[in-house]
């Protein structure tokens, strides 16, 4: 069974926000406009977060995209009360859209602050709506949603494979993120799996993991920059 | 008493405690108008919230909680004034109970169904709140607190109704309207020796399970927060800090009930200068007692000095929660404690005033717990804040005011104080009372010289 996880060099990030917008296509996440911002209501499963160090002129700022960690040992399923956030067999945290009742405990059970709420109706422009993805369903108001380190792409991949009668290759399945990033600073397969890169890559001794101390184990893991 | 009264064959309790069953003054309904109004008001904010969504609160990301958890908190909190406080006096054969355990025990009945109402306005899908039960996950300590809000809320609804029924008795048999609600409640009960002593039996048993169940409820509800890893919720004194608080505010409440209730039903009789005081007692312990952990708390996250815990703590003590925190240091410890502590100022306006700082500081307290850890994630973000919508301010006056009407209300079709409890400290209390002080001493022998 495989164990999907990512690896995201910061080294190579540059801050140019793409994984954002590949994220925000690929999962038919409404851009909630100018009021929302304003209301801390935005929508968004992948976040370049940014970090300045220092103090002028010897300022260095670090970026750091933060999609679901997609834990290991979830602070989120637990609390749930009808079990609308679980952790796959293969490790990826999912959301059931028509299960959430809104309460919003996952939300704040997440150290991570990565859980959006629909607090209104998301609407999408005419324009945008022959762009949609069919494969992801879009939310109702008064749900949670969140990075679901694009699972609907690994159904396509296992259907293909399947179809052409081989197993699944590494970069088979990749979340739009880490298809679309420019430097190719993510990295994504089966940790589990020796032969993937990923698996190589956090034995890396730059590899650390977003609040590790909490040991909540998330499957996101960073390279630390060199200089 | 009055001659008219006497030639009917009233007892003096029955004329004043059953009076207002069948007198309502003007005043009675002015009040009844204006906190229908806001009820109202508060359903047509709720109308708005149901249409347009969560959209319309404060809320926001990382605010995910707002005012509706600080009131569910809050109000169950209050619901500890009953049945908790009626137990233990009833348990530790407190005899000054017996003029104030009903109206105890009505408070708690109902302000906990405002209570438990709040995390459903709190929903995002609140058509789906069933699926709590349907699709239950059993780890979620929002599941735990279904179960234990409600067997508490059906555990106290048993233990104000059973004691009630030989009131419930005299008033059928006395033909108070309407006549078929009090045929229907008192289940044919009839004041024999025998059916008094199988319900004081009952009442005993009920008395002493209610009090795990209501310290339960506070604690579940302490473990909404302390279960997760965020700062200054996760904290292993969670559960009876909030416990204290609840029973805190739970005495301030039923002390402000009492005051009015001796104001409008003329009960000067009833409850006297001694039950404030004692409750003063009651309330001076308490303060202290939430003093300490409150104190305790803070101590262990300062001391810690954990970077995320330090930036919830400073928001709280000298940054934007300030305000908030300080109040709730002043209402909660200072006032009532320097009331509470001189006997000259336990009268039933030192109690009362006190008892209404101690409701607003715990709603501070509430308050100081839920915005500022949620504001304060450990992956900062500086822009975070929260500020409650009209909406959700008129849901909370609603709330308020819906509370008082319906304990208006009761009081209109029940009697506040128990009619049989006093009727029975008249009778035998006052002899059970000496013979068990000197049960206490030691028995007299023959002493001789030796």
């Amino acid at each position: 069974m495989a164990r999907w996880g990512m690896v995201i060099d910061l080294d190579r990030c540059n801050g140019c926000q793409a994984c954002e917008i590949a994220c925000r296509a690929e999962n038919n996440i409404p851009v909630c406009g100018p009021q929302a911002a304003r209301e801390n209501r935005t929508i968004s499963w992948m976040q370049v977060v940014s970090e300045v160090h220092g103090e002028w002129p010897e300022l260095r700022t670090r970026f750091i995209p933060r999609p679901c960690m997609h834990c290991d040992r979830p602070p989120c399923t637990p609390v749930c009360p009808v079990q609308a956030t679980t952790k796959d067999s293969e490790g990826i945290i999912a959301q059931i859209y028509p299960r959430c009742i809104g309460c919003r405990y996952c939300a704040n059970a997440c150290p991570y602050t990565v859980k959006s709420f629909n607090w209104r109706k998301p609407v999408y422009p005419d324009s945008t709506l022959p762009m949609l993805n069919p494969d992801v369903s879009t939310r109702p108001v008064g749900v949670i949603e969140k990075c679901t380190f694009c699972h609907h792409r690994l159904q396509t991949a296992r259907d293909e494979a399947r179809f052409e009668g081989r197993p699944l290759r590494e970069g088979d399945y990749r979340p739009a993120c880490a298809e679309i990033c420019p430097t190719g600073a993510i990295f994504f397969g089966d940790l589990d799996n020796p032969k993937h890169k990923v698996a190589k890559l956090v034995e890396d001794p730059r590899v650390f993991r977003l609040l590790g101390e909490l040991g909540t184990e998330p499957k996101v893991y960073y390279l630390a920059e060199e200089h | 008493m009055s001659e008219a009264s006497e030639a009917k064959g009233l007892s003096q309790d029955q004329v004043v405690l059953l009076g207002p069953l069948t007198r309502t003054t003007r005043t009675y309904w002015i009040w009844v108008t204006i906190l229908t109004a806001i009820t109202l008001w508060g359903a047509m904010a709720y109308f708005m919230q149901i249409r347009y969504g969560l959209g319309v609160t404060g809320l926001n990301t990382p605010s995910y909680w707002g005012i509706y958890i600080i009131d569910f908190v809050f109000f169950i909190g209050i619901s500890h004034a009953g049945t908790l406080i009626s137990a233990i006096l009833r348990i530790s054969k407190a005899e000054w109970r017996r003029a104030i355990t009903r109206s105890a025990e009505f408070i708690t009945v109902l302000v906990i169904a405002f209570g438990a109402v709040q995390p459903v306005l709190d929903l995002g899908r609140p058509d789906r709140v069933l699926y709590v039960i349907v699709h239950g996950q059993a780890w979620s300590p929002l599941l735990w607190d279904v179960c234990s809000i409600g067997l508490y809320f059906t555990a106290s609804s048993i233990y104000l109704y059973v004691p009630m029924i030989p009131d419930l008795a005299v008033i059928r048999d006395m033909g108070i309207r309407p006549r078929w609600l009090y045929w229907f409640l008192a289940i044919g009960y009839h004041d024999t020796p025998s059916a008094r002593k199988t319900l004081e039996r009952i009442i005993a048993v009920l008395a002493v399970m209610v009090i795990p169940i209501a310290v339960s409820v506070h604690t579940v509800i302490a473990w909404i927060f302390a279960l997760t890893l965020r700062p200054m919720w996760h904290s292993t004194i969670f559960g009876p800090y909030f416990v204290v608080g609840a029973i805190y505010s739970g005495i301030a409440a039923l002390i402000i009930a009492m005051a009015i209730l001796r104001r409008v039903y003329r009960l000067e009789n009833y409850f006297k200068d001694v039950h404030f005081n004692n409750m003063g007692l009651l309330l001076l312990v308490m303060s202290l007692m939430w003093t300490y952990f409150t104190f305790a708390e803070y101590l262990t996250a300062w001391y810690g000095g954990e970077e995320a815990e330090m930036a919830t703590f400073w928001s709280k003590v000298s940054g934007p929660f300030a305000v908030p925190f300080w109040l709730m240091v002043i209402s909660c410890f200072l006032v009532p404690f320097v009331l509470m502590a001189r006997s000259a100022t336990r009268g039933v306006w030192g109690t009362s005033i006190a008892s209404v700082f101690v409701v607003i500081g715990m709603w501070l307290e509430r308050f100081n717990i839920v915005v500022p850890t949620s504001v304060h994630p450990r992956i900062e973000m500086h822009w975070a804040s929260y500020l409650p919508s009209w909406v959700e301010l008129s849901i909370m006056a609603a709330t308020f005011s819906g509370f008082i009407l319906v304990y208006m209300v009761a009081t209109k079709f029940f009697p506040i104080i128990s009619l049989w409890e006093i009727q029975e400290g008249r009778e035998d209390s006052v002899r059970e009372v000496s013979e068990r002080v000197a049960g206490y001493l030691p028995d007299e022998v023959e002493v001789t010289s030796s």
